[in-house]
This record gives C-alpha cells, structure tokens and sequence, in this order.
C-alpha cells in the first residue's frame, strides 16, 4: 500500500478544502448507511442495511458482489444521486467530516465533481452526444469552479493529454472516439475539478482486455501522481485484485467481508467471500477448480432472517437462520459478519459496529490468527 | 474416418466499403473491411474450441459463417466431411440448421417479450416441421427444458421473459438452440451479461450437454479466463488471422506469439501480484487498427514488442510449434515442427 500521508496530499490541493472540513478527519467515513427503495404497490425494499467503512487519503478500494447486493445504491448514495424512488434513510456520509446526508441539493453541488466524481460503465451514454469532449471537459471547470471560458479549456486539453488522448482530439464528438477512448474522456471529466475521490461504477467492464489493462493502469498512474481516492464498483474481483488496496464484499444490502485485498482473497473468511472468489474463472489457477454458488441472492422485500447468505451457505449453523452476525475485526485488519467467528473467537480483536469502526489504534499484529482459522 | 466436425478452409469474409457517389464517378478502387482475412481452422468432434480476440478481430464473423448467417468471399466449409461452403437458401439450408446452432450474449434481446417460453422454445420446431402440433411438441418443448436445467419444466412453459432472471432467459435461449437435438452449438459471448456465479453455472450446464447429448461447441469469448476453464482448444483470433492455436495449457501456459502472451499477461486475475518484479504485464500501446486498413507483413508488428524488419515486410504462416500448437510469428520458425507431439487431451470436464 502506497498511501501517502493525508496532510501532504491535501497539501497539494489545488483547490481549498471544504470550509467546513474537520481537521484530521479521514477522507470518508460512512457509518450505519441505510438505503430505502419505496416500490410501487408495496412495503419500501432496504437495498443498504447498516453500511460502515472508511476511505483514506489515496487509498483504493473495491466494492464487489453480485448484482442486486447494493454496491452500485451504496456508491450513488455517497453522492446523494439515488433514482427519485429511493432515499436514505438512516447514517452519515462524512467528507473530510462533513456529514453530506443532511445536505440541501444546492448545497450538495460544492462537493460533486469538485470533491466526489464518478465514472460510470457505458461512456456512451454518459457522454453529450452533440458536444464536443474538449466542450464537454472543459464545462464543469467553467460552471463549478468559475473558471473563465479560455482557462478551462486549457485545462480540458491538459486533462486530455493527461489521459492519453491527443490534444487535437479535443474537437471530437463522442461517437467519433473509440470505446476505450471514450472512457479516457469520462476519466478526464471526472478530473477535472481536481476531485478528492474518484468512484468509478464498473469503468472497464465494457472494454476489451487490452483496453481494459490500459485503462486500469492510467488510473493507477493518476491515483499515484494526483494522490486520487478510488472507490471502483465491479463484479469483475480480477479487476479489484489488481487495482486496490482493500476490498469490501457486500451481500444482500450488508457487508459481509472487508479487509487488505491480500488477505482477503488469499484467505477469505466470509463463506461468500470464499465462494465469490473459487466461482471466479482464473487465469493463473488450475483450470478443474471452477466452482458455483447455489441459489441466487435473496429478494430484498423480504430478506430471509438471520444471516443474509444463510440459505445459500454450506457452513450454515442453526444460529445463521435466528441471528444476524455480529461484525468482529481481526487484528490484520479484515472484518467478518459471520456466526463462523462469533466475538471472542481466536484472532479477533474487536466486535460491533461501533468498535470495528474503523481507528487502527486497538489492532496489533501480534494477534494474527493462522490461516488455520478460515472456515 | 476424420474427427474433424467443422473445417474451415482458407476462410475469408471482406465486406465491401461503399463509396460515396464521387469515389464511383472517380472509378476509385473500392475499399473493403477484411473481416475475416484467410483462417484454417478445424473444431473436433466433441470439444469445446474457443475463438478469442478483442472487438473487430473477426471471431463473431468466423462464427456467423459457420451457421451460415454470413456469406463467405473465399475459402471453403466443411462440416462432417460435406462441402457446405455453396450451400444456400432457406429450403436448402433447414436441414443444416437443425445440426448447427447459434446462442448469442444477450438474452434480453434474443428474447421476444411477448412469447412465452414454450412459444420461443417450439418456434424452430414449427419452423422446421418437426413434430406433430400438439403434445409431441409440447413433450420436445418441455424435454429440452429439462435439458437446459429449467425444472420443473411446466412451471416454466407458460412465464415471459420478463419473469425470469437472467441466467433463467439464457438457459430459455440454450432450450430454444437444444430442441433442434444440434450436433455443433455455436456460443457467441453466451454468459458475459451475467453475474459469476449464474455464469459458472451455465459453462457447467454446457459440459454437461457435452457429456449427456456429445454436443461439440465454437465458444466465442473476449475473456481469455472463460476460456481458460472451459475449453479443449483455443484459437485467438486478430484483425481477421488466426494468430495462435493450440490444447488450452499450452496456449495460456507458454504462449508463443507475442500477442497471446500479451493477452495472457494482462488478463487480470484474482490472486494478485506479489512482491518485486510480480508486475510483468504486457499493456501494449495504442489500438487495434480497423479492418479496412490491416498493416503490411504481420498485422501485429505496429504493435508489437518484439517486430524486427522481417515482420514489417512478410506475414508469418501458423508455424507448427510442437503438442498440437502452432502460431503465426516469425520468432517461432523452426523451433519445433520435429518436436513429439503427445496426444491432445480432450474430454474430462474442467468444471470439477
């Protein structure tokens, strides 16, 4: 993990930080989110249930799961862009530790594009069709940052060849550029307000392999040279293993497993976790190993009790069906919703939300549990 | 008797650019898109080969011709020994049709929303005339189902789309291609809309086929992975050439063009690089070009990191490398046409 020090990238800011911002405050803190969908003719579906994690300064993380368990909800929620049907309806979203939940939407304009950006998956569709990319580029520095007309355009063409698109491409219309090119466009758009985080909503998913390495490895480059937070929202835990530094697994609206993504994927300890990754085809493993997941998630108008992924589960206990699991955090830094580690058990640290929240200070290494202790 | 199910001779796909009316006044030369530019390619019988390559490499082409949905320009197709490359027209193509059959990606758009699954399933047997109207096609309707693990079966004969899930739709697709009892399947990108564990699902769904009816696939993919766990063989494919061929260890494990093993080394995994030197990835720059415009010798040399002046002048052939692989790279000449070739595992199914 290259995460540099918070204050010397905030120090390289070039715009100021919120007036608001609470010194010494991590970049982002949600705690206890909880998203409500309202559905037509029918009791509202809870798509995020008590969502918790934390994101440092330049620091990466992956959020992944099966379609349905509330990762794209639990990203658009961060930036208060729920569909008009859905709201939130419990916890804090706290930037720099301000809390963005009770934000008016004029109020919520400070921090899109100029703190919080995103990139979503078809940049067909999020691009203008009848602009061009340079204009599109250069509009949120006019409008957002009051830049005037000249200035922002050269910094559009800066972002571009930032990206890697030729400055003279900067008069292209969007069907004129390349799938990969296009989504270089959308990255350069999320730039260019100089934004504290970048969430990307599976960003590469539609692109050849090539395109794909190619486009990963500029936002690995951006993330080291801009000291740019990432938030990458994918299926795809190849993709995750590859580009971040901590990965969270959600499962029906609730985390079932966060941590380094290291240990997580080399020894997983949510059963989901465990299945996720031996379903998942892998180039560089023995090809008779492919597994699968019986049963698909449950629907979330009535979620089975107890915990979420019981039914689907070969470990499952009597417990499963009754209970939902308490968090517990192990001290290498992984936290487990799952009966198979019930607080107490050998190598975890801490239980509870409010515990496992987040402060490294109660983690020591000397705790680390065998790889003995995964399910 | 050979156990080549499907030949490919030569191959070739150009699909004409139409010129704008001055280029016809002009007599400019017409420019054409090289699709598929010249490919030798068998599929064995009883194997699953894969076709790899990124968009525009002319895997989906290779894979319309052989259910003939696209016309050929050049070259020759053989299935089961019978010369079909001439073979044409709705009448004389029915019998052919029942052998030879095409999944596409998107069960959302392969899907009529206002058929229900027995009228989509039963459609190619009223196409066909196979069957008696009535229970007997209700019982090849519901059988093929089955097959396709959609049990039970009545439950879903009369539901839309719109009631099933997405893995449910592809495996409605997959009855709909099964009811014909097709000796080949074509798969183009048959599980890439769908969630991991659906999609793990489904390649064991068609081992399974494999095994029970002795189906032999064409498995279209961009995703090297897929691949990697499901086929016998894997040809990758670009710009319209067959750059590399060969039993899928081979291929994934020591790849002997550059453009494989750069799509080897990129091809992201879940155990993640470790330590010093771990990142020995391959990012090569640029694009692939377009087909109307395929760079002279080896169409890979302007991206290639190993091009030396012999690419830049002359195509290299597919070299027979030793084991059953062959790749087209001027590097490989020679080394090993001599080398024993142990015999190509096929069967056993790697989804354990």
């Amino acid at each position: 993990m290259t995460v540099q020090d918070a204050a010397t990238l905030r120090a390289r800011r070039q715009w100021p930080m919120p007036k608001q911002a609470v010194p010494g405050a991590p970049l982002l803190e949600v705690e206890d989110l909880s998203v409500r969908f309202r559905m037509p003719g029918g009791p509202s579906v809870k798509a995020v249930d008590g969502v918790s994690f934390r994101l440092e300064d330049g620091e990466a993380m992956g959020l992944a799961g099966e379609s349905g368990c509330g990762k794209t909800t639990t990203a658009l929620s961060l930036v208060r862009l729920l569909p008009a049907n859905g709201r939130i309806s419990s916890g804090s979203v706290r930037l720099f530790g301000i809390d963005l939940v009770p934000k008016t939407e004029r109020q919520m304009a400070r921090y899109r594009w100029r703190e919080i950006s995103m990139v979503f998956q078809g940049a067909m569709n999020a691009l203008n069709p009848v602009k061009r990319v340079g204009d599109q580029i250069a509009e949120p520095i006019e409008i957002r940052l009051g830049q005037p007309r000249g200035a922002a355009q050269k910094r559009a063409a800066e972002l571009l060849d930032l990206v890697g698109i030729p400055e003279k491409r900067a008069s292209a219309y969007p069907h004129e550029l390349s799938g990969g090119m296009r989504q270089r466009a959308m990255i350069a758009m999320a730039l260019a307000c100089d934004p504290a985080l970048v969430i990307g909503d599976e960003p590469t998913t539609a692109l050849d392999v090539m395109v794909q390495a190619q486009i990963l490895a500029l936002l690995e480059r951006l993330r080291r040279d801009l000291g740019l937070s990432l938030m990458l929202i994918t299926h795809d835990l190849s993709v995750i293993a590859e580009t971040c530094d901590r990965v969270m697994i959600m499962y029906a609206g609730r985390v079932a497993e966060e941590g380094p993504v290291r240990r997580l994927f080399s020894a997983p300890r949510h059963p989901y976790t465990a299945k996720l990754l031996s379903s998942f085809p892998n180039i560089r493993a023995d090809r008779r190993t492919l597994d699968t997941i019986p049963g698909s998630p449950p629907d979330l108008r009535k979620p089975p009790p107890g915990c979420r992924f019981a039914p689907r589960c070969a470990h499952a206990m009597p417990v499963c069906t009754e209970e939902a699991p308490t968090e517990v955090r192990f001290a290498d830094g992984v936290r487990v919703a799952c009966h198979l580690f019930p607080p107490g058990a050998q190598g975890v640290v801490a239980s509870g939300v409010a515990a496992s929240g987040i402060g490294g200070g109660l983690v020591r290494a000397a705790a680390l549990p065998s790889a003995g202790g995964r399910p | 008797m050979s156990d080549d199910l499907v030949r490919l001779e030569g191959l070739e796909v150009h699909f004409p650019i139409r010129g704008s009316l001055t280029d016809v006044l002009l007599r400019r030369k017409q420019g054409v898109v090289r699709a598929v530019d010249g490919i030798d390619l068998t599929i064995r019988r009883g194997e699953i080969l894969a076709l790899v390559g990124e968009s525009g490499s002319g895997k989906t082409t290779t894979g319309r011709v052989v259910v003939k949905l696209t016309r050929q320009t050049g070259g020759r197709v053989v299935v089961d020994g019978q010369d079909v490359t001439d073979l044409w027209g709705t009448g004389r193509l029915r019998p052919y049709r029942r052998r030879v059959q095409l999944i596409f990606q998107d069960p959302y758009e392969t899907l009529n929303p206002k058929h229900t699954v027995a009228e989509f399933v039963s459609e190619p047997l009223e196409v066909q005339g196979i069957g008696t109207p009535g229970e007997d096609r209700r019982r090849r309707v519901l059988d093929a189902l089955d097959a396709a693990g959609l049990r039970p079966p009545e439950d879903f004969a009369a539901r839309y789309p719109h009631e099933l899930s997405g893995g449910q739709r592809q495996r409605v697709v997959i009855a709909g291609a099964l009811v014909m009892n097709p000796e080949i399947i074509v798969a183009d990108e048959p599980v890439s809309m769908l969630d991991v564990s659906i999609r793990t699902e489904l390649l064991r769904l068609m081992l399974d086929l494999r095994r029970d009816r002795g189906l032999t696939y064409l498995f279209i993919t961009h995703d090297l992975s897929l691949a990697w766990v499901l086929a016998d063989r894997i040809a990758v494919m670009y710009l319209g050439k067959i750059m590399e061929l060969g039993p899928a260890e081979a291929v994934i494990r020591s790849p002997r063009n550059p453009y494989t093993r750069a799509l080897v080394s990129v091809s992201p995994s879940t155990d993640p690089p470790e330590g010093e030197g771990a990142d020995e990835r391959t990012i090569l720059v640029g694009e692939t070009p377009d087909a109307a415009h395929v760079p002279a010798g080896c169409r890979f040399h302007p991206r290639c990191p190993v091009a030396f002046d012999r690419c830049r002048s002359a195509e290299p052939p597919l070299f027979d490398v030793g084991g059953g692989q062959r790749a087209a790279c001027w590097l490989v000449e020679g080394a090993s046409a001599a080398a024993p070739q142990p015999p190509i595992a096929t069967g056993g199914d790697p989804v354990a």
